[in-house]
């Protein structure tokens, strides 16, 4: 497992830490004795557009932006942003998607449409195994909803495919977050965690 | 050695400072800020680090250090060389003592840049090597390896990043030794003296160094030939990880040269590779550099091999290079047939444009002026900067945008164009220090009828939040005496000049009317610091009086603001407080609620 390639996306908006997200996975990669690559594709303002991070684990000899259809997993932190970038995800790849829903000015303006139903449906209906999670609303109750971020983090590890533990993900994640947050992200990475070991998929 | 997961540009700074690097300069531009930064926060002590005002000064501080023997670094992005061309074309004939790199991000795509410029161009153009890395880990090599080169042929030398090697991440085993290199100090030589007569000397001897660059080229690691066939591909800086991985799932027999330094072009290891080979496909983003390099070497050595790219169109000329690209491309060249994948009809999404911060300044800034000219005939011209999003809907408040600092000249030309529309500039305050002034003083001497905004957040924003001139802070932690905007400005010699909060609206308004209304050039300083300085105190909610009238997102499009489940709602994680929508709404429903 430890050597085996792994590919995650991780697709949300701007401010919300999936920046941050990513470097934590390829931390707990590093801490396994993996090589890991990242990559962010990141539009022009400080918050509020579209980011992409790119995860490569064991990808040695690759670029590090992961080709359409290979992704083994994708983590979406909005779920319009799911939807954008689904091709990347593999036929096999599984999918953990917070629910939370964040209109652009665009869509506000009535410039662009954001239909709810519309993209809930072409994600249940390109991916195999998909988990939904309310990121926000677990991430309030563990104490802030900046920590959704880790909350979701939680809910990936949970399914049991990256190729690393549950213990050294953890470790990665109070290793690299300011000391004064650290009770706070355990929190919200085990509740995360908690809440798909105890749901089903899809 | 430590294994760590560094960003391209923190892999560039620990490979600096591995170097011995001795003073650093620059200016922060997108992809390249991280470089400076990283080593200003890593700095072992004994190292000199500036964030200059502009380019062209870090260009020439760089290299007076670089004559005193040290090792020298100046960063910044593709646009930022063309400010600083002026001294970087002397300094290639000058030469330097000490190792100097001059680091230039480039930005395929582009996402974050005015243009897609090629800073190979500019290699070639000064005849300065340049090293153009494929991945962080090769690029903290490269940084390593340029210093060396440059004291070895004493000319400056460029490392080239794009944006995929500058902002991806990889793991890198981080050599924490450091080589010690002391500036023995600046010796006194004509050759220091850019003259006529040295420089026909020194072109002659520049010409000449190209093929002893060559030839260190082709004995260098970054370059190399591999594979077998009749077929080739050659490739440069990024373009080569998409070219591995689509070799590999391709399992095509092809010959491979990768290069490391596209200019100037190592000979030996090109008839290495071309020997043999009937057709090349090149493989770089920007320009035909390289494919252009090799083109030549065919007809200078009579070689038959067709050289296909860019200019031939088998590749886009624009934009960046993926995986995808690249592996159709190969495909069609080697004759396979790949399978299209269906593809699923995917649904409307709404787009997601960079849109300035809920609670940035500039917002209210963009706002009041546009109340302040309501039915008066006005050209907005921007700048480079967070506030070149004010040309987004709602505000629709940048007319024009060209590079930095050019916002209160293009004012001046439309002026004299059609002398009774109202010309207003906005620019912000880092950029009124790095090319601002000089178009204010432009201003004032030919009397040209302008009024010019200086949106003062405090900080560089867009780059990420570096300090400047006004701020009083720099990169040795020190603090330094404030270059207050005001007081400049005075002493350009500007008629009219006020300053004020644009979050106080109603006043900000008036300091505009009053700014147009003076016959002269006229400045209004607005101070109020980029919300990523300081944590909001309270919020704003919508309340019972709310009569949905959406004026509240039609006029200042905050992205805080918007409708849920038919309602307009302020979404408590977004906004910062600042207030503005509070003198938008008509019907007092927006108030102050506990944070
Ligand atoms: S980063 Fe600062 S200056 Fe830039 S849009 Fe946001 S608040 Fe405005
Ligand atoms: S402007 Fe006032 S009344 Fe109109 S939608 Fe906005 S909050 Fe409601």
């Amino acid at each position: 497992m430890i050597n085996s390639k792994y590919d995650i996306l991780i697709a949300g908006v701007g401010g919300q830490g999936t920046v941050l997200a990513s470097r934590l996975i390829a931390a707990a990669a590093i801490k396994q004795g993996s090589f890991a690559r990242t990559s962010e594709t990141i539009g022009m303002s400080q918050r509020g557009g579209c980011v992409v991070s790119h995860v490569r684990i064991n990808s040695e000899k690759s670029g590090s932006i992961i080709p359409f259809n290979t992704a083994d997993m994708l983590i979406g932190f909005e779920l319009a942003e799911v939807a954008r970038n689904m091709q990347r995800l593999s036929k096999e790849g599984c999918c953990i998607i917070n629910t939370q829903v964040i209109k652009p000015v665009s869509a506000s303006l009535g410039a662009s449409q954001y239909d709810i139903e519309g993209i809930t449906k072409y994600i249940e209906d390109n991916s195999k195994e998909i988990y939904f999670i309310d990121g926000y609303d677990i991430a309030k109750e563990a104490g802030s909803v900046k920590a959704v971020n880790v909350v979701l983090l939680g809910a990936a590890t949970a399914v049991g495919k990256m190729p690393f533990s549950k213990e050294v993900m953890l470790e990665a994640i109070v290793e690299n977050v300011p000391q004064k947050f650290r009770e706070l992200n355990e929190k919200a990475f085990v509740m995360g965690y908690d809440f798909i070991s105890t749901t089903q998929s899809k | 050695m430590s294994k760590k997961l560094l960003m391209g540009n923190e892999a560039i700074a620990f490979g600096a400072i591995r170097a011995g690097v001795n003073v650093v300069t620059g200016y922060p531009g997108t992809p390249s800020t991280e470089v400076l930064e990283t080593i200003a926060h890593n700095n072992p002590g004994d190292l000199y680090v500036e964030w200059s005002v502009n380019e062209k000064s870090a260009m020439e501080i760089a290299a007076g250090a670089a004559y005193s023997g040290a090792r020298t670094m100046v960063t910044m992005k593709q646009v930022g060389l063309n400010v600083a061309a002026d001294p970087l074309m002397t300094l290639a004939y000058i030469g330097v003592k000490g190792g100097m790199v001059i680091l230039v991000a480039d930005d395929p795509g582009p996402f974050s840049s005015q243009t897609e410029q090629d800073t190979r161009h500019f290699a070639k153009f000064s005849n300065l090597p340049v090293l153009d890395p494929s991945t962080p880990e090769e690029a903290y090599e490269m940084v390593q390896y340029a210093f060396e080169l440059s004291e070895l042929v004493k000319l400056p030398v460029f490392l080239r990043p794009t944006t995929r090697v500058c902002h991806a991440c990889a793991t890198i085993d981080v050599d924490d030794g450091r080589i010690s290199n002391k500036p023995e100090g600046f010796v006194k030589d004509l050759n220091w003296v850019i003259f006529p007569n040295l420089s026909y000397r020194k072109h002659i001897h520049i010409e000449k160094l190209q093929d002893e660059l060559s030839d260190i080229f082709s004995k260098l690691k970054f370059n190399q030939v591999y594979g077998k066939g009749r077929l080739g591909v050659a490739v440069s800086g990024v373009a080569y990880t998409y070219v591995t991985e689509a070799v590999e799932k391709l399992k095509a027999d092809i010959k491979v040269f990768k290069a490391g330094t596209p200019y100037p072009l190592p000979k030996d290891k090109a008839e290495e590779f071309l020997s043999g080979l009937d057709e090349v496909l090149v493989f770089e983003e920007l320009d035909p550099v390289l494919e252009e390099e090799l083109t030549l070497y065919c007809a200078a050595n009579k070689k038959n091999v067709n050289i296909l790219g860019k200019k031939t169109h088998h590749l886009p000329c624009a934009g960046e290079y993926t995986f995808e690209l690249v592996y159709s491309a190969l495909a069609k060249f080697i004759g396979v047939e790949i399978a299209e994948g269906e593809k699923a009809e995917i649904p409307a999404l709404p787009t997601r444009a960079p849109v300035l911060c809920a609670g940035c300044p500039h917002r209210a800034s963009f706002y009041a002026t546009k109340v302040a000219l309501k039915g008066q005939k006005a050209v907005f011209s921007g700048d480079i900067g967070c506030y070149t999003l004010g040309n987004a809907k709602p505000l629709d408040m940048v007319d024009t945008c060209l590079c930095m600092g050019a916002g209160i000249t293009v004012a001046q030309g439309i002026h004299r164009t059609q002398p009774d529309t109202k010309n207003v500039a906005f620019v912000g305050d880092s950029t009124f220090f790095h090319t601002g002034i000089p178009g204010i003083i432009n201003a004032v001497y030919n009397n040209t009828d302008i009024t010019v905004i200086i949106l003062d957040n405090s900080t560089t924003a867009m780059t990420g939040h570096q300090p400047h001139p006004g701020i009083g802070k720099t990169m040795m932690n020190s603090i330094s005496n404030k270059i207050d905007i005001y007081s400049v400005v005075k002493a350009c010699g500007v008629g009219h000049i006020t300053k004020g909060n644009p979050l106080d609206f109603k006043n900000a308004v008036e300091l505009i009317k009053q700014a147009v209304e003076f016959n002269g050039p006229s400045v209004v300083i607005f101070e109020a610091p980029c919300i990523a300085l300081f944590k909001p105190t309270e919020l704003y909610e919508v309340n019972e009086n709310c009569k949905n009238c959406k004026r509240c997102i039609n006029t200042i499009g905050c992205p805080a603001i918007s409708i849920m489940d038919g309602e307009v709602k302020i979404e408590p994680s977004l906004c910062y407080g600042c207030g503005l929508c509070t003198n938008v709404c008509p019907f007092n429903a927006i108030r102050r609620c506990e944070k």
